[in-house]
This record gives structure tokens, sequence and C-alpha cells, in this order.
């Protein structure tokens, strides 16, 4: 009010501001809405039939509300569902994927930030063709790579364990994470650097006390790509593990699709929803991040 | 950016006098030890394994990988199956359908988001929650709705249409569209990020000397926008294209093959020969095949990236 009358001499600046309810408004706003039920629609069916009974599931259509809500298939789901002869549910994938997810992550991003440290301020000869392959074999299909690994994997004695899935893991996350931190350190002032070697700092001393501590950011968003990403896994999984230590995505798909006993349409939802949660939570809470992550992994690659 | 391996100058400074000059491998030889990973990652594994299957796809290798050189056979054998053809029209369709639709979906809902329109936040997130999931998920989810006896047919039938069919997952002929709109699902939002990313470059001027010459919005968005953000279409193609090739876990999640062997793809073909039918050969031919289509689909890439300028 007080801004308008003090400036009345001037003409208005900027757009005109346009109607709220202008025909191209309500076009824009009406066909957001209509997409956006496109897009919700099976996150609203897998809760709706993870909450009904299988009578009221077979009964009903997958868009009606529960009559009844239960939570049976969720706790089923969790504890009883089975795969094979084990029945104790998705509650053991649940702590494999966990199991699997904590040392993978950590070690392929401590393996990737010191890559990308070393090429961005210790090169040496060969590293840019070194860098520039890993590049170019982000784009190789993986299949054409699984069996030698599988015999690499044996030879070392780690084929079928925990291990060895962490270190398919690092390798296959290296590129992506290589790229994301090499990128960040080149946008560290060179002084900086050259400041530290004069205090007679060191490769190491200069990445934990300097480097570190200014790209925390930079960390979230590889934490948030990896953990998304290895908890997804369902290749690397398959194929480099045993059943015993399956993670969630496997062992969901051997519950769902199962050929024995009778389709409980209902548990098996319940089990989409539960191994779904860890990544929705994960860009739900971490929204721009997340889009940061995926930008930088996608417009440099 | 300047050479970091010369230390030279820092040396000088640095108060430690040392005895005699290190050997040349020495040198800078904590980086070399950090990138130690990096290394045998790309020498290793990408290379090295990468060319070790080349090798042994022409081998007649069954249950083990064998030296018994055959020439062209597996790949003669792998053009020969029926399973194979059906899968390398499988991932054609899907490939080129899933091209077209993610980029126009794509850059349709950036332009939408693009109109400084309000709850942009909101409306971006729910575009893109389905990139969060995995395929397995995604794949699951669709089958669920898609199934003919509780999904959308028998809500369609419900309302009156009773001779209603949509059933895409149990019929041979349509079950590869079915993947394709949990695809489609998954994938836009990604797409649309990355243009909107690429919409937001563009500088206000554009838009301004547009207005002056009477353009509309909708063809300056066709005509002016569009052809400026070449580099962004160009990084989105290969995104897709790259996924396209490797898809394998929404097709087993979503049909595992069926009906029969109707929606098999390559990569699916891969794992079963390597550890289900124990026939390592054909398996390696088909995977070296599926290198051989990434690279088709990346040698324009390239040539569009550094044709102009020569590389560096």
């Amino acid at each position: 009010m007080s801004t308008a009358t003090q400036s009345p001499a001037k003409t208005p600046r900027g757009p005109k501001p346009k109607r709220a309810f202008s025909p191209a408004n309500i076009m824009i706003y009406g066909t957001l809405f209509v997409v956006s039920i496109y897009y919700l629609l099976p996150l609203y069916v897998m809760v709706m039939t993870s909450l009904k009974d299988m009578t009221e599931v077979r009964m009903g259509n997958i868009f009606s509300p529960p009559v009844e809500i239960t939570f049976e298939p969720w706790v089923k789901a969790w504890a009883e569902a089975c795969t094979g002869i084990n029945c104790d549910g998705l509650s053991r994938g649940f702590w494999n994927s966990v199991r699997i997810l904590i040392p993978s992550v950590v070690v392929s991003i401590a393996v990737a930030s010191v890559s990308g440290y070393a090429l961005s301020f210790w090169r040496f000869k060969g590293s840019e063709l070194f860098f520039n392959i890993l590049i170019v074999g982000a784009f190789i299909p993986y299949q054409i790579m699984l069996y030698p690994i599988v015999i690499i994997l044996r030879e070392l004695g780690v084929y079928g364990t925990l291990t060895g899935l962490v270190m398919v893991h690092t390798i296959f996350g290296m590129p992506i994470l290589t790229l994301l931190f090499r990128n960040y350190f080149a946008s560290v002032p060179e002084e900086l650097f050259k400041a530290a070697r004069v205090d007679g700092a060191g490769f190491w001393g200069i990445y934990v006390q300097i480097m570190l501590p200014m790209s925390l950011p930079i960390f979230v968003v590889a934490i948030i790509l990896q953990v998304t990403g290895i908890w997804n896994d369902f290749l690397f999984g398959v194929v480099f593990t045993k059943p015993d230590i399956y993670p969630m995505t496997v062992q969901l798909n051997n519950i769902v699709n199962s050929v024995q006993g009778v389709k409980e349409y209902n548990v098996n939802m319940a089990a989409t929803l539960l191994t779904g949660m860890v990544p929705l939570v994960i860009y739900f809470v971490s929204g721009k991040l997340f889009v940061r992550g995926i930008a930088a992994g996608a417009v440099k690659g | 950016m300047a050479d970091m391996s010369q230390s030279t100058p820092t040396r000088e400074a640095s108060p430690a006098p040392s005895s005699k000059p290190p050997l040349r491998i020495f040198r800078n030889l904590n980086a070399k030890l950090a990138a130690t990973p990096m290394i045998l990652t790309a020498l290793v594994i990408f290379v090295g394994c990468s060319v070790w299957t080349i090798v042994y796809s022409f081998t007649n290798s069954r249950l083990l990988p064998k030296t018994n050189f055959v020439g062209f056979d597996q790949y003669e054998r792998l053009w020969s199956t029926k399973r194979w053809m059906i899968a390398v029209e499988n991932v054609a369709i899907y490939g080129i359908l899933s091209l077209i639709f993610t980029m126009i979906i794509g850059f349709f809902l950036a332009t939408l988001l693009d109109r400084k329109i309000r709850f942009e936040d909101t409306f971006r997130t729910i575009f893109l929650y389905p990139f969060a999931l995995s395929f397995i998920v995604t794949g699951l989810v669709w089958q669920w709705i898609l199934n003919p006896e509780f999904g959308v047919q028998k809500i369609v039938r419900s309302l009156g249409w009773e001779s209603f069919t949509f059933d895409p997952l149990f019929n041979a002929e349509i079950v590869i569209y079915g993947i394709l709109i949990a695809g489609l699902w998954q994938g836009t939002g990604l797409v649309m990020v990355i243009m909107l990313a690429g919409l937001r470059g563009i500088p206000e001027d554009i838009w301004k000397a547009a207005k002056v010459d009477g353009i509309g919005t909708a063809k300056t968005y066709t005509h002016i926008i569009l052809p400026m953000m070449k580099p962004v279409l160009v990084t989105a193609l290969v995104l897709i294209s790259a996924g396209i090739v490797k898809v394998y876990d929404l097709v087993v999640a979503q049909t595992a093959g069926g009906p029969g062997i109707a929606s098999d793809v390559p990569a699916k073909y891969v794992y079963d020969s390597l550890f289900q039918r124990q026939n390592l050969g054909q398996g390696f031919a088909a995977s070296t095949m599926m290198l051989v289509m990434v690279v088709i689909i990346l040698i324009p890439y390239f040539y569009l990236q550094y044709g102009g300028k020569k590389a560096k």
C-alpha cells in the first residue's frame, strides 16, 4: 500500500499481471491436474489394495477405497510371506538390503570421492585417459561384464557373499560418482590447494582437512544417489548373491511372482509398498537435493 | 586447467630437504595409490571383462567357458533363434515408442511447469516420484492395474461396456505396450526435469523478442526454444536410449517375459542363457550384440557432441 503511493508517477514495470482464471491458466492447471492423476493413480491403488482383505479385493474394484481397513496384509507381507521354503516375510530381504546398502554406500563414495579428488588436483600421466574410459564404460551394458565378474569374484573367493556385492556396487557406482566429485572439486579455487601445499600438507592431509569439510553438500547428493540406486538394484542382487542374502527387490519379485499357492494381491501390494518405501521417503524428504543428484548425473553424463 | 602433477615449485617450498630426486613412478605416489580402484575398474572391468566376453563369444562354451573357437557360429545361431528375434523386435518397439513419447511428454510437462505457475514444486514432485521407485516396484504395480480380472478391464466392463477388452499383459500381440505404459510412468519425470532445466537456461530476451514479433506461446516453444535446446535434448536422448538397451527388471517383474516368450528383451535373453540355460556362448554373443546396439546409438551422439570442433 505505502509503496504504491510513494512512486505514483512511475509507469508500472514488468508484465501485466495476469488474471488468475484466464482461459490459458485453466488449460494449464487442468492439464497438470489430469496428468497428476495418471502419475498418482498407481500409488493410490497400491495403498488401497494393501488395506483391504482378500474377499473385498475380489468383490470390489482396484480404485475403490476399502470399506473396512485392515493392516493384516502389511503384517503378513513383513513377517509371514513365503519365498520358497522360507516363510519369514520381507523383513529378511529388508535387513539384507540394509546390510548391503550401508557398506556399499560408504565404500563406493569413499573410493569415488578420493578418485575425483586425485583427478582434480593430482593428475598424473594417463589419469585423464582412465577417467575417459570410466565415463565411456558407464554406457556399456552390464550384461556383457556379468560373467567375467562372476569368475573374478569366484577367484577372489567372494562370489555370492556380501563383500562381493559391495565390490560390484562400488565398481558400477564409480563412473557417475567420480564424475560428480571431479566436477565439484574442479570448482574449488586452485589458490586454496596451492596455499595448503605451501604449508606442507600432502595428498591425504589436504583431502581430509580442506576438501572433506567443504564438500558436504556433494556428499549428501552422492549419498541420495547411491542409496536409491543400490536399494532399487535387482540385476546385481540376483546375479551376485545367494538366496540367503537376496536383497529386498529380489525377494519381493520372488514373493509376488511365485507360481505356487493362492495369489494374495493385498499382501503383494503391501510388500511392494514396503520395498518402495525407503526410496520414496528419501525422495520426499530430500526434495531439491534429489533433483540435483539426478540432474548432476544426467546433464554431465 | 593447469596440470597439477607438476609439483616442482611447491617442492622448493617444502621444508624437508630431499636427499635425492625420487623415481618417476614414485612421484605423486599417493594420488596413484588413491586412484588404483578407478584404474582397475576402467581397465580390468570395463575394458578387460568386455573384451573377454567378446573373445569368448566366438567359442562354443556351454556350461563352462572353453577356448574352442568356432568363428561366427554363435552369432548365426543367435540370429536364427526365434526368441532372440522377438527380443530384438520388442526392444526396438519399446525403444522407439518410449523415446518418442518420453521426449514429447517430458517436453510438454516441462513447458507447462515453465509457465510460472503456482504449486510448481508440488507438480514436479508428483511427476518425478515414480523415478525414485525401482523397476521391480513399477512392474508389479502395473501388473496389478492391468490385471484383467481386477484392474482397468474389469472396471470398464462393470460400467456397462461388457465386451471391453484390455489385457495387454496376457496378449502376446500387445504385451510390449503394457510394459511401455509402466516404463513411461517411471521415466518421463526425469526427462521433464532435464528439459525444465534446459528451459530455465533460455535467456529472457528470447521471449521478449518473440513477443515483439507477435509469435504465440506455443509456436515460440516449438519453433524457437526447442531448436535452442539441442544440447539438453541430446543428453535426454542418450539417457533414455542407454536405459532402453538395459531394460530388464521391468520385464522380469511385470511379465517375466511372458506370455510365453512374447515380451522377452535382449537383457533377459542374456541372463537366461548365462545363468539358467547353461548356454554361455549364446549369452556372450547376445551380450556382444547389446554392446553393438549401444555403440550404434552412441556414435551419432559423439558425432553431434564433438563433431564440429576437435575433441578437447
